[in-house]
């Protein structure tokens, strides 16, 4: 049971990371994206490679996040020239491209993913306090780039870009910033998942993952880091604590994402803060 | 020879995407919504198909039976879903489709079972014609009957009759439109109606052709639906019929020679983003 709940919280940590990372380019800046999982994947197959051939745990970690910020940086150039619709079209294509390539790939373990992972060089416990540690550093992280003035500016990217731009704001360095700052979050997120499993396939990256990271930001509140937070810790919780519903697992899921949609776009964050305003009234 | 062949392969998958990327970016151009929950239309469609295929032993009437299904459920999903939410930024609708298509991917899985269904007589599958060296079963040449049959009269719809003049003037200016008494939102149930028949088409065809209907049949098809109908400039016709086909040959060549390096599905997507790096408008312009 106690090994049970270590390994629940290591993962609700992970995902924390994910949607918290995802919020920044998704939520602070606008950019919708559907390939998230494609940088969680980049950093647990960069980590992976690096610890088979031997690599220093923190260095490993170091790689994947590396990996996934850089590619990151690339989608971010994407994003420069690509707007809207067509952004989020091109980075489901990103993921989709991403899993596509890694299927093929022979040194990549093909289908078969990459096995014998050396464990992390701590205990259960231990791993899981470093994973809750870095999520908390990283909501911390988001946390302060929301009340500075980086935040700000992302915050009038996403309104509206081209007014932006008329106020001075140097739109493609914060676009660039939120992409990279936030893949390189869910390439930390891979690292930890590499360790933590020992194996990683290319199926665990899809697209229905990439959706379950945004449909985490989305429940939550777009746009809002404790959103995020709480929208991750719900849909790892969710399947856990009513186990019948691990079998339709993905119907609530949908569900869920098309009611939020459609009754309160704005998620928990948004239903959180109408009845505050309400009571103050 | 051999690259003839892939070639009319590849038109005949082509000839598929355009059925389902023109509903697609009829849905976007009248809306801007990606309209990804289009696939389900397309499963639906498919299933629909095969069980009245298999309990009538009737082929023609399964084409009916899942464009009824399809014609319903797609103004359907107009009304319940997106109609309460246009106002809302673009992402709203977009992850609602998603949402949409997640959900009813298991449903199916949930009502006809995770492994499929198959024809239990399909007469167009295993009768196979020779054109002089390039073997084509009856299936495949229905499909690109069909397409070109569907399209040409849609084509023939939008350009001369009454409502499909009013189509037009709703996808340039739907308030001038509404201002010269064309009732806007009959105009986006036709779409939604004329674009969920063409997919349940592409169902019931793709299920022959594979012989197989399953819950995540359409996922694919719709993914590289949207790829395509961003090649083709969003909400742009005939560009969509062209990246339709387009991407339908590069595919079969890249299946043969890209085969090492990547699946057959991240070719779509790996056109589609060099296309958008060097033409973030897509290959033809919006409209």
């Amino acid at each position: 049971m106690e090994l049970y709940l270590i390994s629940l919280a290591t993962v609700a940590a992970l995902n924390v990371m994910l949607a918290v990372g995802l919020n920044l380019i998704s939520g602070f800046c606008g950019q919708i994206s559907l390939g998230h999982a494609a940088f969680y994947g980049l950093g647990a197959y960069a980590a992976a490679l690096a610890a088979v051939a031997g690599g220093p745990f923190v260095g490993n970690l170091v790689i994947g996040i590396a990996v996934a910020a850089l590619i990151g940086l690339f989608v971010g150039f994407i994003s420069l020239r690509v707007r809207e619709d067509f952004l989020a079209i091109a980075t489901m294509g990103v993921g989709f491209l991403f899993l596509g390539f890694v299927r093929k790939q022979n040194w990549l373990g093909a289908e078969m993913g990459i096995s014998q992972i050396p464990a992390p060089p701590l205990d259960r416990i231990g791993f899981a306090a470093l994973c809750v540690g870095l999520a908390i550093l990283v909501i911390i992280l988001s946390l302060h780039i929301g009340r500075s003035w980086m935040g700000r500016a992302l915050k009038a990217v996403a309104q509206d870009e081209d007014a932006a731009r008329t106020i001075g704001i140097n739109v493609p360095r914060f676009k660039l910033a939120a992409f990279t700052i936030g893949t390189a979050a869910a390439g930390l997120a891979g690292g930890l998942y590499a360790y933590m499993t020992q194996l990683i396939v290319p199926d665990a990256f899809n697209f229905v993952q990439s959706v379950t990271i945004l449909a985490m930001v989305v429940i939550g509140g777009i746009g809002s880091t404790w959103g995020a937070v709480i929208g991750a810790i719900i849909l790892t919780l969710m399947p856990e604590a009513f186990r019948f519903i691990n079998d339709y697992k993905l119907l609530v899921y949908g569900a869920l994402l098309l009611l939020v949609m459609r009754f309160a776009p704005r998620g928990l964050a948004g239903i959180a803060s109408s009845v505050v305003t309400r009571f103050r009234k | 020879m051999f690259q003839l062949e892939l070639v009319v392969v590849g038109i005949v998958w082509g000839c598929t995407y355009a059925m389902m990327a023109l509903g697609l970016t009829l849905v976007y151009g009248l809306l801007r919504i990606l309209h990804i929950a289009h696939a389900t239309i397309f499963t639906l469609g498919a299933y629909i198909g095969i069980v009245v295929a298999n309990n009538t032993g009737s082929l023609w009437l399964a084409f009916p039976a899942a464009m009824l299904a399809a014609g319903i459920v797609g103004p359907l999903i107009y009304r319940l879903v997106y109609e309460p939410i246009l106002q809302q930024p673009p992402y709203v609708a977009l992850i609602a489709s998603i949402g949409i298509l997640i959900a009813m991917e298991d449903g199916f899985r949930i009502i006809f079972g995770p492994y499929g269904l198959s024809f239990l007589n399909n007469p167009w599958f295993t009768t196979i014609y020779d054109f002089g060296g390039i073997t084509l079963n009856l299936v495949q040449i229905w499909m690109v009957a069909a397409a070109v049959i569907l399209i040409s009269a849609f084509a023939l719809f939008s350009s001369v009759s009454r409502s499909g003049v009013a189509w037009r003037a709703t996808v340039s200016d739907p308030p001038i439109a509404s201002s010269f008494g064309i009732d806007v939102i009959r105009v986006r149930y036709t779409s939604f109606f004329i674009a969920s028949c063409l997919a349940a088409v592409a169902g019931v065809l793709v299920g022959l052709l594979n012989n197989l209907v399953e819950p995540g049949m359409g996922n694919i098809v719709s993914y590289k639906g949207l790829a395509i109908i961003v090649l083709g400039g969003l909400g742009n016709v005939i560009g969509t019929l062209i990246a339709s086909l387009a991407l339908g040959v590069i595919e079969s060549f890249g299946t043969v020679y890209l085969d090492q390096v990547l699946d057959r599905d991240a070719i779509a997507f790996l056109f589609m983003i060099i296309v958008l790096i060097v033409r973030p408008q897509g290959l033809f312009a919006p409209k």
